[in-house]
């Protein structure tokens, strides 16, 4: 049995036939073909497939394609504007926080809803709530004051 | 803004990465491409009566379903490397199992289908009639009398090798005042890249070729691997492209079995074949690392001179020999036991062992960690037995910087060093003067605060070829690279190193452009395709800078000696008086100078050009075989507090002092040592690879269950380098990426063991390991 899914995606409205199975991260990837939404793990624990959905961060590993029908959904597409980085994938880059680049994308749609709700996040804030989000080759330590510039250049 | 060498410049590969535009296998999708599910075996060990896949076939979308049977006379999945050229129990490794499975993940059948979904349901559709059989998992029970055969041998060892001279290491502990003994075991990882191992293969029937895209550390090796010695492939009709790839840390060096299967059906079914692992597939089937027993004694004088080390090491094979397996734990590890220190008479053996459980090969640092571990454990147990500080133990032992080279009793030569500033300069940023009062104030808080000290010598750059031969090496380990320079000056860089997050794409352009002289924006390098690049040996063993970067550094010296020709010749001078300096061509005292982009112009447009004697054009190739290894050295402090209700360790301060040689981007490099470190104290504190001792199955096969480092497991750290340059290779440098890895788990064991008052812990230093080593030390 197939449905239907109408959804904003990166701001422009799409739809899709889906099976009730399918994963939302499955629709962005494999469907619209935007593959900077990565999948990590099938256990909902890495966060490479963080996207924004409806103003919240998700793992779109654990949400259905069905559940995003009217939804608003950002992915890491969405955030450079005309070649020019986001501030937060700015700091990523000025901070080295990124390595092999698989983890960033969920990294830094993460970091956002952070910031949304905590524009000038401490240390600890920021390792606790990378807590749904695994890199292997940072160590964090440049993804922590990567976030943390990165907030303070979107509160300037 | 500076961009040369020694600069930290942005990497020129974030963009793609933090857009979403990177390329990864799984981001491929290839016209009419079929997906594969491989039905992997839930037992550990059993005869296959029978694999029934009609209900399989008959499912939707399903393409084809292959078993063991499909692929006879496809060569089995073959070992680089044989100890001293045997001799080695070498058994064989079919891509799908061929009447027997003997590990929970070896692949029985393979289904090809249109979507992954659809082979996903056929594949539970497969009916597998398993005759189990008795399974082993520890090396104990794989050696003990009358344990059941995993291959048709006459036991389970694959090999027995030995470093060192014994004669002389007996008589060092005869006359020893003091002998420390430590039974530990280290660790099984699992290398979890959060990228999964993928491989799409195809068929090109109009040009008789093939291409493998898979998630590869060394395309090239993959080429040669599975064209000369499985399917039977010449170099010139297969094509290996490893794109961008997440994360490697040894687990995407080897040749798996799934690369074949997807090379050969996208023949078999005429369209190409996708395959991408999920987490728990990568858990069963990636190469896993570590995994040694070892008894470890050092004979001391009273004073603490080393005398002697005795080593002996059971390793884990697990069920068949991955590509570089037998090499870990001996010559990157035995060769090693000499540490900081000049130990004088040094003995390891090494028993190599088959068990039912997935192939153990390279995990970052790959016997280093193990030898590095072992020594500085043994090194802080001795001084705390003879009561000596610490580090004071450490100075005592050390190499003197004018020994240098040194001549280690366990075959290698150490090329430059100087260990005594490394050390203090890492306990003068650690505080360690300060460390009593902290402690002091830690326990009026309740908390138990320990200090622990590493220091490493490692081995990178692999590796001399001759030498890699006489080891028993079945490849050499030169690195290639080709510098094609294009009529406007811009340069294309081809190398045979391979960049999985370590930013080549950054590091090698700063070489090109502080080199030539032309802006770092102008440079591009490209990796990762045999159809691309020359030749190359991969990236692994921190040798991509030593070994690919040094390959680059000759062929730009070629370049430079060709367009001092060309610039003689325009500047109607000696080729002799020519000086190439900061992109210029100058006669020496004069003011006659011509620019490098010229150059590269008159190359191509070679109209007032010497043709009677050059060539036109200026793109040069180079293949860079090292003198020697590389041996960076460092010394790692770790700080901790334990909660003595819990046994809970919490790390509070790193400090780390690494020697690398020459440093190209120091940002680069403090990132390699971050993420370094994070696999150690991973290791230390919270990964083990567990498998259930009766049945063989894996317990921790999930990130659930597989605890692999968050960012508040882990503190800050404060990283910082010296320097003593490599003086055998032309950039001067050492290699940064495995140290962390290598220096964390001692320090961190070192510190904890100091915080609890007991003499050892075993890794991982869970919680809970913890709470009863407190609670037993308290007993006594």
């Amino acid at each position: 049995m197939t449905l239907t899914v109408n959804m904003t995606l990166n701001g422009e409205s799409v739809s899709a036939q889906v099976e009730g199975r399918t994963l939302l991260v499955q629709l962005i990837r494999d469907h619209f073909r935007l593959t900077g939404t990565h999948v990590g793990c099938d256990t909902s624990q890495c966060g490479a497939c963080v996207v924004d959905m409806n103003g919240r961060s998700v793992k779109s590993c654990t949400v259905l394609a069905a559940q995003a029908d009217g939804a608003q959904v950002n992915t890491i597409e969405s955030l450079a504007e005309n070649g020019e980085l986001h501030p937060m994938q700015q700091a990523f880059k000025d901070n080295h926080g990124l390595q092999c680049g698989f983890c960033t994308p969920g990294m830094v749609m993460s970091a956002l809803d952070l910031v949304a709700n905590n524009p000038d996040p401490s240390e600890a804030e920021i390792r606790d709530w990378l807590e749904g989000n695994l890199c292997r080759c940072t160590g964090y330590h440049n993804i922590v004051k990567a976030i943390a510039a990165g907030a303070q250049a979107m509160r300037s | 803004m500076d961009t040369g060498i020694g600069a930290a410049v942005a990497r020129k590969e974030d963009f793609r990465f933090l857009t979403g535009q990177g390329n990864y296998t799984d981001d491929i999708a290839r016209p009419g491409q079929a997906h594969a599910v491989f039905v992997r075996s839930d037992v550990a060990h059993a005869n296959l009566n029978s694999v029934d896949c009609e209900a399989a076939r008959a499912m939707p979308g399903v393409v084809a379903v292959f078993t063991g049977d499909d692929l006879e006379g496809v060569g089995g999945v073959p070992c680089g490397f044989a100890p001293d050229g045997g001799p080695m129990n070498e058994p064989p490794r079919p891509v799908l199992a061929q009447g027997k499975v003997r590990f929970v993940g070896d692949m029985v059948a393979m289904v090809v289908a249109e979507t992954a979904q659809q082979a996903r349901d056929a594949a539970e559709a497969v009916v597998v009639d398993y005759d189990e059989l008795p399974a082993v998992v520890s090396m104990e029970a794989a050696l003990a009398e009358g344990a059941p055969a995993i291959h048709d041998l006459e036991d389970n060892s694959c090999f027995s090798w030995g470093i060192g001279d014994a004669e002389a290491t007996g008589a060092a502990f005869a006359k020893a005042d003091h002998v420390t003994t430590l039974e530990l075991v280290n660790n099984r990882k699992c290398p979890n890249a959060i990228e999964p191992r993928a491989a799409i293969g195809e068929y090109d029937t109009a040009r008789d070729s093939y291409t493998l895209y898979t998630t590869s550390q060394n395309p090239h090796v993959i080429r040669l691997l599975m064209g000369a010695f499985v399917l039977g492939i010449p170099e010139h009709k297969l094509r290996v492209v490893s794109p961008d790839v997440g994360g490697g840390f040894g687990s995407k060096i080897p040749h798996y079995p799934e690369e074949v299967a997807v090379t050969w059906a996208g023949k078999q079914v005429g369209r190409p074949v996708k395959w991408t692992a999920e987490r728990s597939e990568s858990f069963l089937s990636d190469t896993h690392g570590r995994d040694h027993v070892t008894r470890v004694e050092l004979a001391c004088t009273s004073e603490g001179g080393f005398l002697g080390l005795r080593v002996h090491t059971r390793a884990n094979m697990g069920a068949y020999l991955s590509t570089f397996a037998p090499l870990i734990p001996t010559y990157l590890y035995g060769t090693l036991l000499a540490g900081l220190y000049t130990t004088p008479a040094i003995r390891c053996e090494v028993d190599g062992v088959f068990t039912n459980t997935a192939p153990v090969d390279a995990e970052r640092g790959a016997g280093r960690p193990e030898a590095t571990y072992l020594i500085e454990r043994v090194v802080e147990m001795a001084a705390r037995e003879l009561g000596i500080d610490p580090v004071e133990i450490r100075r005592r032992n050390f190499v003197s910087p004018d020994a240098f080279p040194y001549q280690t009793p366990v075959i290698v030569q150490y090329d430059s060093g100087n260990y005594e500033p490394i050390v203090d300069r890492a306990a003068e940023l650690a505080d360690y003067a300060g460390f009593a009062q902290r402690r002091e104030e830690a326990a009026s808080r309740g908390r138990l605060r320990g200090i622990g000290f590493a220091g490493y010598v490692e081995a990178c750059g692999m590796a001399p070829s001759n030498v890699a031969g006489i080891i028993g090496a079945r490849a050499g380990l030169f690195e290639a690279a080709q510098v094609r320079v294009h009529p406007t000056g811009s340069v294309s860089v081809y190398t045979g190193s391979h960049s999985h997050g370590q930013g080549h794409e950054t590091t090698f352009a700063q070489i090109v452009a502080d080199r030539l002289g032309i802006p770092f924006e102008n440079v591009d390098v490209v990796h990762g395709d045999t159809d691309q690049i020359p030749f190359g040996m991969g990236t692994y063993g921190s040798r991509s800078l030593a070994v690919g970067g040094s390959a680059i550094a000759k062929a730009l010296d070629k370049i430079v000696a060709k367009g001092r020709k060309i610039a003689a010749h325009a500047l109607e001078a000696g080729e002799a008086d020519i000086d190439f300096e900061s992109g210029e061509f100058r006669v020496r005292g004069t003011d006659k100078s011509v620019g490098f982009g010229d150059v590269a112009l008159s190359a191509y447009v070679p109209h007032n050009y010497p043709l009677e004697e050059l060539e036109p054009g200026l793109d040069e190739g180079a293949f860079y075989d090292p003198a020697n290894f590389t041996f960076p050295a460092g010394c790692h402090i770790c700080e901790v507090e334990v909660d003595p209700e819990t046994g809970t360790t919490r790390i509070v301060n790193w400090n780390a002092v690494d020697d690398f040689g020459r440093v190209i981007n120091p940002m680069i490099v403090e990132g390699q040592v971050h993420g370094g470190i994070a696999h150690g104290v991973g290791q230390a504190l919270l990964e083990d690879c567990a498998y259930d001792e009766e049945s063989g199955q894996l317990l921790s096969g999930s990130l659930t269950d597989y605890c692999i480092p968050r960012a508040d497991d882990l503190p800050s750290f404060v990283i910082e380098t010296t320097e003593t340059l490599c003086p055998h290779n032309p950039l001067g440098v050492k290699g940064c990426g495995e140290a962390g890895a290598i220096a964390a788990p001692a320090a961190l064991i070192n510190a904890i063991t100091d915080a609890i008052g007991v003499a050892h812990v075993d890794m991982p230093a869970t919680p809970e390991k913890v709470w009863a080593a407190l609670q037993s030390a308290q007993g006594e």
